[in-house]
């Protein structure tokens, strides 16, 4: 069995057409790239603004690496098309923004149900509904999170710009193959559309990781399993003559359906939870500035984090003690670090590009007797650094 | 007592024991199109673990997952096909097989059934077509005879039945056939060729859900269903000196289609090659 695209002479075929060093690109590139790089080899999607670019990126480059690119009837087929693919070995990715999200949402609880590698990028853009098509937005924070059904945990990371959405790209597959799970990239429509330096490095810099497979027939007889204690059950491909049967109703550790025994859905939606909390290593990641001493704490992500640092910076500038911290990884929110850092501080801001979304998150680890505040702004223009310095002159 | 039965029957071998009895009930058309498969599989020498079965939900998606031992897949309702793409380009070699109901395939499903047939893609699906949501009980079905009486239609269908197999062979595929469940050697045969067939191939049955539909339309027995089935087909080589009119309410039966176009992933490869050399890109 092999995963696709992490062959030792894809390294090789990787160096040929992209050499090391800066280039000028878009967001949404550099977001293809990071995914090549990462050993992506199968992408299925349908265009959408702000997204399309990855698309675009994909069906030019992927075919130079022998990989595949399909352009779906809908994104309903895009994620289907993934689920299958992922199941022969390839590690596979798509990219759509918010009505397109929502079309998926059915699927991604599939894969999240028959624990299906992928990583699904959603270009934020400005809704409800069609909104501003071409402006961007932070609005699917709780879409990410919420939007299958039923009890499930979910990872999503956010980059933070252009050069980041290429290591966020590269750090989403390697979560996915880790805990065999699906990952969303919530990237937005102006990091998407900005053009950057980015350096694109040697592909032997970029750490890659495979997903576990059967170490013997045995454990390729429990698709669903938990061999070696650790939540992750090995996947046993397609085409190896497994006799796999993999189904969203729910399933023994041998992938047979069983929707009658409450015991057989309670031990196997429990250990999909456990798996996520238990590896928080694997996937929790946040940055922190100037947190030591922060009386003021600004906590912001994504498209919105960079506008943050550059009011943080200001305001130290006039003696105000004010720190940033910025989840990466999204959800799970690393709501415990924010608890310890929130003990010294007398008021949080939480600037982001909608009318209140992660500060919900926020809310859940701060005590009543901090102010919390959000800084909202949408309409498809970015946060300024002056705007939100401004709200850190108004709590200092 | 039910273990003898099993293993008197011959193609017991193709079916995950663990997952018997099946849940289909007694006198579904379901069996009949699990046995035709199984058959063709037989006859074809197929080694099963050169087969992946996908299917969507609803009865017919479970003839053969869970119960065919192969690697099985089974979707959302109505994604089938579009899961199974992702498995062909993944695993070109293989034979991949989507058997789901006309609800899941042609309702639901109907976008991703029409772009495969356009793509060409090497996908061979068998639509067990009851005229009826069976599994949810019985609700009116795109397929439903017009004036027929669902749970959701009690007075009458005021509705068309789709053609699915006609539909299917205009929007490009290799092969279309459609028989019933009470032809069952044509049946075989049809199967046998669509899985040989390079292209995208579809085998429509006709089969009779004699719990859902039949019990609300006078044919409480499987065989009464089964009756109709033989009265009303025309073969298709009768049906096309036949006017529309004449052929209302008729199950025209046989080939609709066989030919060759270029497949999908066989060009979606050679595209692949062509990119690779163009670039000088090659891995010796
Ligand atoms: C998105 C979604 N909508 C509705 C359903 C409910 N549902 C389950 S099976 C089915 C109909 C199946 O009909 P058909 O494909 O004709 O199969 P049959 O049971 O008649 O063999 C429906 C509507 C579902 N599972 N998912
Ligand atoms: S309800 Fe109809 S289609 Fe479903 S198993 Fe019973 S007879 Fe077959």
């Amino acid at each position: 069995m092999i995963i696709r695209g992490d062959e030792p002479e894809q390294i090789r075929l990787l160096r040929k057409p992209y050499k090391k060093g800066n280039y000028f690109m878009q967001g949404n590139e550099a977001v293809a790239y990071g995914a090549l790089f990462a050993g992506c080899r199968f992408y299925a999607g349908y265009p959408i603004t702000p997204s399309s670019e990855i698309a675009e990126t994909m069906a030019k480059e992927l075919p130079k690496l022998g990989g595949y690119y399909l352009q779906m009837e809908d994104e309903i087929a895009s994620i289907a098309a993934m689920v299958g693919a992922s199941w022969t070995g390839f590690k596979v990715m798509t990219a759509t923004a918010g009505p397109g999200f929502s079309l998926m949402q059915e699927n991604l609880g599939y894969a999240v149900m028959t624990e299906t590698p992928l990583v699904l990028v959603d270009v934020q853009r400005s809704g409800p509904s069609t909104g501003q098509a071409t402006k961007g937005a932070q609005g699917d924070f709780f879409q990410a999170r919420w939007g299958t059904h039923g009890d499930h945990p979910i990872i999503a990371v956010s980059p933070t710009s252009v050069e980041d959405s290429f290591w966020e790209t590269v750090r989403a597959f390697n979560i996915a193959e880790k805990l065999r799970t699906p990952v969303v990239v919530l990237f937005d429509g102006i990091s998407a559309h900005a053009r950057e330096r980015i350096r694109i490095p040697d592909p032997e810099e970029v750490e890659v990781t495979y997903r576990k497979l059967p170490a013997n027939e045995e454990e390729a007889k429990l698709p669903f399993g938990d061999p070696h204690g650790d939540g992750v059950s090995p996947m046993p491909l397609f085409g190896h003559g497994h006799f796999t049967h993999v189904t969203g109703s729910t399933h023994k550790e041998n992938g047979l359906r069983d929707v009658y025994t409450p015991e057989v859905h309670d031990r196997l939606v429990r250990r999909i939870h456990r798996k996520i909390e238990q590896n928080k290593h694997v996937y929790e990641k946040y940055d922190e500035h100037f947190t030591d001493d922060a009386e003021i704490l600004v906590i912001s992500w994504g498209v919105s984090a960079r506008p943050s640092l550059g009011a943080v910076l200001n305001a130290r500038e006039e003696g105000i003690k004010v720190g940033l911290f910025v989840p990466k990884t999204v959800h799970p929110f690393p709501g415990e670090r924010v608890r310890e850092l929130s003990k010294k501080a007398r008021a949080i801001l939480v600037p982001e590009m909608n009318l209140g979304q992660l500060i919900l998150e926020v809310q859940r680890f701060v005590n009543d007797d901090v102010l919390l505040k959000g800084v909202n702004k949408v309409g498809g223009v970015p946060l300024t650094v002056e705007e939100i310095l401004r709200e850190i002159r108004g709590v200092a | 007592m039910a273990k003898e039965i099993y293993s008197m029957y011959p193609r017991v071998k193709y079916l995950r024991k663990e997952a018997l009895p099946t849940a289909l009930c007694p006198g579904c058309g379901g069996g009949t199109v699990l046995n035709a498969f199984a058959n063709a599989v037989d006859q074809l020498k197929i080694d099963p673990r050169d087969l992946v079965v996908v299917s969507g939900i609803g009865c017919s998606a479970w003839i053969a997952s869970p119960y065919f031992l192969a690697d099985t897949l089974h979707t959302t309702h109505g994604r089938a096909i579009a899961f199974a793409t992702g498995v062909k380009v993944g695993l070109p070699d293989k034979k991949v097989v989507v058997i789901s109901g006309d609800g899941d395939l042609a309702s639901i499903g109907g976008n991703h059934l029409i772009h495969a047939a356009r793509r060409n893609i090497d996908i061979t699906v068998i639509l067990v077509n009851n005229f009826i949501y069976g599994m949810t009980g019985g609700q009116v079905a795109p397929t439903t005879p017009f004036g027929a009486r669902t749970t959701t239609s009690p007075y009458r269908n005021i509705e068309h039945p789709l053609q699915i197999s006609e539909t299917v062979a205009a929007a490009g595929a290799s092969y279309v056939a459609r028989w019933t469940t009470a032809h069952v050697y044509q049946l075989i045969e049809s199967i046998k060729k669509a899985l040989t067939v390079k292209g995208f191939s579809l085998v429509e049955v006709i089969s009779q859900c004699p719990v859902q539909f039949g019990r609300r339309n006078r044919m409480k027995e499987p065989a009464d269903m089964l009756r109709w089935f033989l009265k009303d087909s025309v073969p298709i080589s009768k049906a096309r000196n036949m006017s529309p009119e004449e052929l209302e309410g008729k199950f025209v039966i046989g080939e609709l289609v066989n030919r060759e176009r270029p497949e999908f992933t066989e060009e979606l490869n050679k595209l692949i090659d062509d990119v690779q050399e163009h670039f000088g890109l090659r891995e010796e």
